[in-house]
């Protein structure tokens, strides 16, 4: 078996090169400064709006820029969670194919929850 | 598994010893320090809202689509049961957002020791509970 010793073969096949680690930690820090981002623009907009109610929110949100913004941040906030769960499914199921059907779901979840979000910015 | 290994001995202390935790019988006598609270919690905070979107994305469709539907939404938080789920959803940002901003902050190398560790921690939850008050006197129209 001596073949199946070499770096990167058989038993010592390095089984975390897919490189996603960093990107997605990456990934995870990115977002988070993006939706934070969001956050404080609507605060801050909220705070010094001399509007209220629906016509602060409407007038805030019909603005080309501002739903430019929360289309970035909705992406952010998919990919974010997509992340985050699935490293709680990676780090509790270790069924594969229970696993594998948890992801698939949670992608689901996320391109629905994104495309519904994307809808109800761009209509108004 | 012998309870007697190759491992160098360490000095006998009178705490229990924790390995393969079984989350029935070891976690309610788990003793986690502040920050592991506020890493559990951030990740129960991101499961619950994860969970939740679409319910959440549904109420900006509301709040958005026109005022007649904004009146139709903001009408529903006179039921006390949809007042403890929004409290329940600020909490769940609030702490997920402070949690995360002492990850960051500590990405930058800030505040990396075992004490400053633990006094953010306690700032983390100063912080996100009193904002999550603040959104509860709100929401049960105090102010």
């Amino acid at each position: 078996m001596k073949s199946f010793n070499k770096p990167g073969f058989g038993t010592n096949r390095v089984v975390t090169g897919a490189g996603y680690g960093m990107r997605d930690w990456l990934m995870q820090r990115i977002s988070a400064v993006v939706m934070i981002v969001f956050t404080l623009v609507v605060l801050v907009s909220f705070l010094f709006s001399k509007s209220t109610g629906y016509a602060w929110w409407a007038g805030l949100m019909s603005h080309p820029l501002m739903q430019a913004m929360a289309m970035v941040t909705f992406i952010a906030l998919a990919w974010h969670a997509w992340v985050g769960m699935r490293d709680i499914w990676m780090d509790y199921v270790k069924h594969a194919g229970l696993r594998l059907a948890l992801h698939v779901l949670t992608i689901v979840w996320m391109l629905g929850c994104l495309t519904y979000a994307i809808r109800a910015v761009w209509r108004i | 598994m012998s309870e007697s290994g190759t491992d160098a001995p360490t000095p006998k202390r009178n705490t229990r010893e924790f390995r393969n935790i079984n989350a029935v019988i070891d976690l309610p006598n788990y003793r986690l320090p502040a920050a592991g609270f506020v890493s559990i919690l951030h990740r129960i905070s991101g499961f619950i809202m994860a969970a939740l979107l679409p319910l959440i994305v549904w109420a900006l469709d509301q709040s958005l689509t026109s005022e007649l539907s904004y009146g139709a939404f903001t009408s529903m938080f006179s039921a006390w049961y949809v007042k403890v789920v929004l409290l329940g959803l600020a909490w769940a940002f609030l702490h997920h957002l402070c949690a995360g901003v002492r990850h960051l902050i500590m990405d930058l190398h800030i505040g990396m020791s075992k004490e400053a560790s633990k006094t953010s921690a306690l700032v983390v939850f100063a912080a996100s509970i009193s904002l999550t008050a603040l959104v509860a006197l709100k929401v049960f129209g105090v102010f």
